[in-house]
């Protein structure tokens, strides 16, 4: 079974999406165990690429911020195997195919495994070409993790029946960034995914306010915070862990 | 599994979910479209009396006896109208694009020539259109970012990453994300997901066609060589693209060497690059060991691109078409030699071709043929060519 049902077993699971290194790794680490300790219930790590194609401005900061400092894959790998020495909720990795791909998906994936990184979100893998990395993923027993939006439609159904770990339902058309008002019809594409599948569904893309959240939470199994967090980050660098760790309480306390 | 596009392992279909009913509905669309005789005599109808096609195959005799070698000849797509081979795809995507009822072209531009056709084609339509530009490009290209908005078309300077070609085709994507029910993104290039690369091929193939009928006519024969510049890869792809069966033609695309292969200045992606999954499709980039892509230079902003087109890696794979660069000098000087032995500026992109050409016809006997295509005319670099050997020139 997966650990990331864990993630989802007591209540709606909230998710924060961290960019590893940005600013730098300590403060990864801190806003990490903030974010813990404040109730989230699986960290979504992003490894930054340099062109990210599905992120908007924010995100888009935090990578070329991570990037600029130096950072890597190798490090990011050396950085969670210590990490998940203090760090025991599920983690997944969010990041791009090439990134994947160029470190040699065997040597990606196994070492996912080993330092017990749980699914892995590739946004620009869609149904078609997800053999790309499943086969091997079903090796490690590490989930890749299947994401629906607005315009699946007809391919809900299809995508769901195959999904791993829990699915990541994108609120609305175009890339990641907190927006005013989610008008996406989610309640309809999370009943054709419970038809289909029991795992999890989680809703993510443009969720910053404890109200947004309460209400994708109430009819998803978890809401997936990036660019809020992101913004906090931005704000105050290295001094950010105990402000993310105030937000995140803020929206877990809303979602109970 | 159902692997779409494919050329050897390149190609697919690597973007967000969000895109792929978009992606899917365009296959399909184009799959209709393409055998039906209406869009067919529709298209052939705006090639032939709107582009001005077929364009002519121009034997460059002066070029030759200079050189002493092979008879060379120009296939003229600087002839077209707008200036450049990029109004072939455009025209065949814009009337597919509103065949299926949409109202909005969006497209990406590195040298302008793609945003002015789509720009020009959407005027010609009635679609309002947007096209993504790298700031950068949009400083060494001033005259084409005015041609558009003249044209009607808003231009977006797109300041993220390294402000060039690679940044205007995310930035178009992720507008597409944005708005895609009636927005239909008009990709220039045969690179980005299935099937924009065979859809571009085929638009462009028109070019192969006719050097084809024309050299057979005039030579009774087909040529030795083809060569024609590669960035993402359009109009050499549509340059070859006849002639792949025909073992005897060889098939060299140039590629942007900038400031030279061995330094990181340059956009030579087939010469430095590895392969990888970006931009939707798999094949080759130039980018590090992390699989993070490399900020990319060349003298031309259409060159100046990290990828190239899956069709390309996989003829690179076979060994049926050879990729050779071309530094930013050779191009500069070839440049100014086609300029002042035949009378004709071609595009600095193009002049990545004639270089490669003028080295390589002096080895080869003068009953060989090269059929060099001249991709787009140099108007929209004079400005920048004369600023690289130091001459100030006010636009």
């Amino acid at each position: 079974m997966s650990r990331i049902k864990e993630a989802f077993k007591n209540g709606k699971a909230l998710i924060p999406f961290i960019t590893c290194g940005d600013p730098d790794l300590e403060t990864t680490k801190e806003v990490i165990k903030e974010a813990v300790a404040n109730g989230a219930n699986l960290i979504e790590l992003g490894i930054p690429f340099s062109d990210p194609m599905a992120e908007g401005p924010v995100i888009q900061g935090a990578n070329i911020r991570a990037l600029r400092g130096g950072i890597t894959t190798d490090i990011i790998l050396d950085f969670v195997r210590d990490l998940r020495k203090e760090i025991k909720v599920p983690m997944v990795f969010m990041t791009y195919s090439n990134v994947v791909f160029s470190y040699g998906a065997e040597a990606f994936i196994s070492t996912c495994k080993e330092i017990e990184i749980d699914g892995i979100i590739l946004p620009d893998l869609p149904f078609e070409e997800k053999e790309e990395f499943s086969p091997i993923c079903q090796k490690y027993g590490v989930n890749l993790i299947s994401l629906i939006a607005p315009t699946s439609e007809n391919r809900i159904a299809m995508i769901a029946k195959e999904a791993e770990g829990f699915l990541y339902i994108v609120s609305s058309l175009g890339v990641t960034g907190t927006r005013k008002e989610i008008k996406t019809d989610l309640k309809s594409i999370v009943e054709v995914v419970r038809q289909n599948t029991d795992i999890p569904c989680a809703i993510g893309f443009g969720i910053s306010t404890p109200d947004q959240a309460k209400k994708m939470a109430d009819i998803s199994d978890g809401v997936i915070v990036g660019s809020a967090i992101i913004k906090i980050l931005e704000k105050y660098g290295k001094c950010a862990p105990k402000y993310v760790g105030e937000y995140v309480k803020l929206i877990k306390d809303g979602l109970s | 599994m159902k692997q779409s596009g494919r050329f050897g392992v390149h190609g697919g279909q690597y973007v967000p979910e969000t895109l792929m009913n978009a992606m899917i509905e365009l296959e399909k669309a184009y799959n209709h479209y393409k055998n039906d005789l209406e869009f067919n005599r529709e298209l052939e109808e705006l090639l032939n009396e709107y582009a001005g096609r077929p364009s002519r195959l121009y034997y460059a005799e002066k070029m030759t006896k200079d050189l002493g070698g092979a008879k060379i000849y120009l296939k003229r797509e600087d002839l077209n109208h707008t200036g450049a081979h990029k109004i072939n795809n455009v025209l065949g995507q814009a009337l597919l694009a509103r065949k299926m009822g949409k109202t909005r072209l969006i497209a990406e531009t590195g040298a302008g020539q793609h945003g002015v056709a789509t720009a020009t084609a959407a005027a010609l339509m009635g679609m309002k259109c947007v096209v993504f530009m790298g700031e950068e490009d949009t400083k060494r290209q001033a005259l084409n970012v005015y041609r558009m908005r003249l044209l009607g078309a808003e231009v977006i300077p797109v300041m993220s990453g390294t402000a060039t070609l690679k940044d205007a085709v995310s930035e178009a994507m992720r507008e597409w994300t944005t708005r895609i029910s009636d927005t239909h993104y008009c990709l220039g290039s045969v690179t980005g997901p299935h099937p924009f690369p065979t859809i571009v091929r085929d638009f462009q193939a028109v070019i192969s066609k006719e050097i084809k009928e024309q050299i057979l006519v005039k030579e009774g024969r087909l040529p030795d060589a083809v060569i024609a510049c590669v960035g993402g890869g359009s109009n050499a792809i549509g340059s070859f693209y006849n002639f792949i069966e025909d073992k005897g033609v060889n098939l060299i695309g140039c590629e942007a060497a900038g400031r030279g292969i061995d330094t990181f200045e340059t956009a030579a992606t087939i010469n430095t690059g590895s392969i990888g999954i970006f931009h939707g499709m798999k094949s080759y980039f130039c980018q590090d060991q992390y699989g993070q892509i490399a900020p990319v230079y060349s003298i031309s902003a259409g060159l100046d691109y990290p990828g190239i087109g899956p069709e390309h890696a996989y003829l690179h794979d076979i060994g049926r078409a050879e990729y050779v660069s071309v530094t930013d000098d050779e191009a500069v000087e070839a440049f100014e030699y086609l300029a002042k032995t035949e009378g004709i500026i071609p595009a600095i992109e193009s002049a990545h071709a004639v270089a490669y050409a003028t080295k390589l016809a002096p080895t080869m006997a003068k009953e060989q043929i090269i059929v060099i295509t001249i991709s787009g005319r140099g108007d929209k670099d004079c400005a920048a060519i004369a600023s690289y050997r130091g001459e100030g020139v006010h636009e």
